[in-house]
């Protein structure tokens, strides 16, 4: 029953979080200055036209009620227009979401892979020529800003090598090859940083598990090292790398702005830049709720998570 | 921490300076090149260098030559006396925004962990929500409502690292409010403002502390990439972010102009996490405390 009740308070607070996102969303927009429908027709619209636009747009009414619209709207699961070119905002959206879900997933993938080796050996021989490389290396990863190292990827990979393209975008339907040139450099750019994030972290909390009594249990077993290493101690370890990746995931299928601006590719980052620059309201609300979404079902997924990893935390609450 | 014993210097031909010695050559480089970054910013005024808005038209885009050492960019403007000055921006905007957001998440960690309950509930929600917005939108936002300004990109950013500092306030909370001192002041019938600044803030503040230089990194990064995308410190005034931004066009043919720049940033964000690091590990801190 307590159980019932922490995930039910949980839940009451994860949508406050949505709610306040969304309002947020709503009143940050009209605090910026001009007329929205004049960004969206030119300086040279006609006096009618500004109007026509302001009715179909609902900005001739008073805030609350372009508030009730929204929300009515949004509840019935209509994110309303694009002001920019009439496209439903949920499709342009749902359009984009798949590129930004194709970068996360590509370059979680690559972290991950690189990262869980190397953070359990490290702690298995911490101290060691691997583990001391790591550590140095990852240093050097972690204090690369994103948008330095795209555009060095970009210099050296696209334009000394000419082996990817150094911007935009091949869609998975038209040809499997070109989709990955063009989407491989992106994925390496974000790679880069959350791998010495991943190794150093699991690293730590590997170094702390093997100090367990179960480990040397399974040791005088005469468990092979492998085994030990990724069936006994790597579970009870990966609480923190599952947070981390999580914020991280949550973090990306809103779309990495400055990797998605830098690479020219249609994301739903680059989607929430264009519309806040042609003051496209619904369309950077409906953007931003759709990443407070994203951020909630991801922080309640790794909330759900830890239960599954480590039983102890089920008993423990 | 372990005791550091003296150890015998090695026969390498040539003295070890001391302090290399004893802390490692990473470790002394890492301190060093923060050390003339922070005097580079302080002095740049006085050093004689070329004014970094000034356009030299018999150099443009030139390579390292004795007039500019490192060279010149698309404007002709001396890329050394940029990157000093840009140095300052950096330094400015990472250390008032770090002093702004540790101050408000301090406070209101601080509060949501001695109070619990209702309190709590609402700053930890309020906090989840600023980070479940976009912290772009809030930054071109603000930017747009307020202006592009020096102050207006240390309170964004310093606003986008409260939830940050939050966090870390309350769990420390968390954990010195239930000691007996806390407990012993209460008895003693001191108040709970007493109680949270005189017993549990003192506590609090080393661990929250030992993470600045990790978040001043994350900050000059942040401030890089805002200036990158065209939204921090408005121009001419140099800023290392927008450096590379503006060198971007040319990068195949004058790479120089985009690489200095970045690899001034790199090395200082690198020697401000090694610092960092160093710094944390001294008040032996669990990483796993965020």
């Amino acid at each position: 029953m307590a159980r019932l009740r922490g995930l039910a308070f949980k839940l009451l607070q994860l949508l406050a979080v949505l709610i306040i996102a969304g309002t947020a969303s709503f009143g940050v927009l009209r605090l910026l200055p001009g007329d929205p429908a004049v960004a969206l027709l030119g300086e040279n619209a006609t006096p009618e036209a500004v109007q026509a636009l302001h009715q179909q747009l609902l900005l001739d009414r008073p805030l609350p009620v372009q508030y009730y619209h929204w929300v009515v709207n949004v509840l019935q699961g209509d994110l309303g227009d694009s002001a920019r070119n009439g496209q439903p905002v949920l499709d342009a959206i749902l359009n984009r979401l798949p590129v930004s879900i194709e970068l996360m997933i590509l370059a979680q993938v690559i972290a991950l892979l690189i990262a869980i080796p190397l953070g359990v050996y490290g702690a298995y021989r911490a101290g060691g020529p691997v583990d001391r490389t790591t550590s140095v290396v990852a240093f050097g990863f972690i204090s690369i800003p994103d948008f330095v190292l795209g555009i060095v990827l970009i210099f050296v990979v696209a334009l000394k090598w000419g082996l990817a393209p150094a911007t935009g975008w091949v869609p998975l339907s038209e040809s499997l090859l070109g989709n990955l040139q063009s989407v491989i450099l992106p994925a390496v750019t974000l790679a880069i940083g959350q791998v010495a994030l991943y190794q150093r972290i699991l690293r730590s909390d590997v170094i702390a598990t093997l100090q367990e009594d179960f480990i040397g249990l399974a040791r005088t077993k005469g468990l092979g090292t492998m085994y030990l290493l990724f069936r006994h101690a790597l579970r009870p370890s990966s609480v923190s790398l599952v947070t981390l990746a999580g914020v991280n995931i949550g973090r990306l299928i809103g779309g990495a702005v400055v990797v998605e601006v830098l690479f020219a590719l249609p994301g739903v980052g680059q989607l929430m830049v264009q519309s806040l620059s042609s003051r496209d309201y619904l369309m950077v609300q409906g953007v931003v709720l759709c990443i407070a979404v994203a951020y909630v079902v991801v922080n309640a997924a790794v909330d759900l998570l830890y239960r599954v990893i480590d039983p102890r935390v089920r008993t423990a609450r | 921490m372990a005791v550091q014993t003296e150890v015998a210097a090695p026969r390498l031909g040539f003295r070890v300076p001391g302090f290399a010695r004893r802390h490692g050559f990473v470790y002394a480089f890492a301190l060093a090149w923060l050390v003339i970054v922070v005097a580079a910013a302080a002095l740049a005024d006085l050093l004689p260098l070329p004014d970094p808005t000034a356009q030299d038209y018999a150099y443009v885009r030139s390579g390292p030559s004795g007039a500019h050492w490192l060279g010149t960019d698309s404007l002709g403007r001396d890329i050394l006396s940029r990157i000093v000055h840009g140095a300052r921006v950096s330094l400015i905007v990472a250390a008032l925004a770090l002093l702004l957001g540790l101050t408000i998440g301090l406070v209101l960690g601080l509060i949501a962990g001695y109070f619990r309950g209702f309190v709590e509930t609402a700053i930890v929600t309020l906090a989840d929500s600023m980070l479940a917005f976009p912290a772009l939108v809030f930054l071109m936002v603000l930017t747009g409502v307020a202006g592009q300004s020096l102050t207006n990109v240390v309170v964004g950013l310093g606003v986008i690292y409260v939830p940050t500092f939050v966090r870390l306030a309350r769990a420390n909370t968390l954990v010195f409010a239930q000691r007996e001192f806390v407990l012993a002041a209460r008895a003693g019938g001191a108040r709970s403002g007493r109680i949270i600044r005189r017993d549990i803030l003192p506590n609090v503040a080393v661990p929250v502390f030992s993470y600045s230089f990790v978040i001043v990194a994350h900050l000059i990064v942040a401030e890089g990439t805002l200036s990158f995308l065209g939204l921090g410190i408005p121009p001419p005034r140099p800023s290392w972010g927008a450096m590379i931004a503006e060198g971007r066009q040319d990068m195949a043919d004058y790479p120089h102009v985009v690489l200095l720049p970045a690899a001034v940033l790199f090395l200082t964000v690198l020697c401000m996490n090694i610092v960092g690091d160093r710094f944390r590990e001294r008040l032996d801190i669990r990483e796993s405390a965020v």
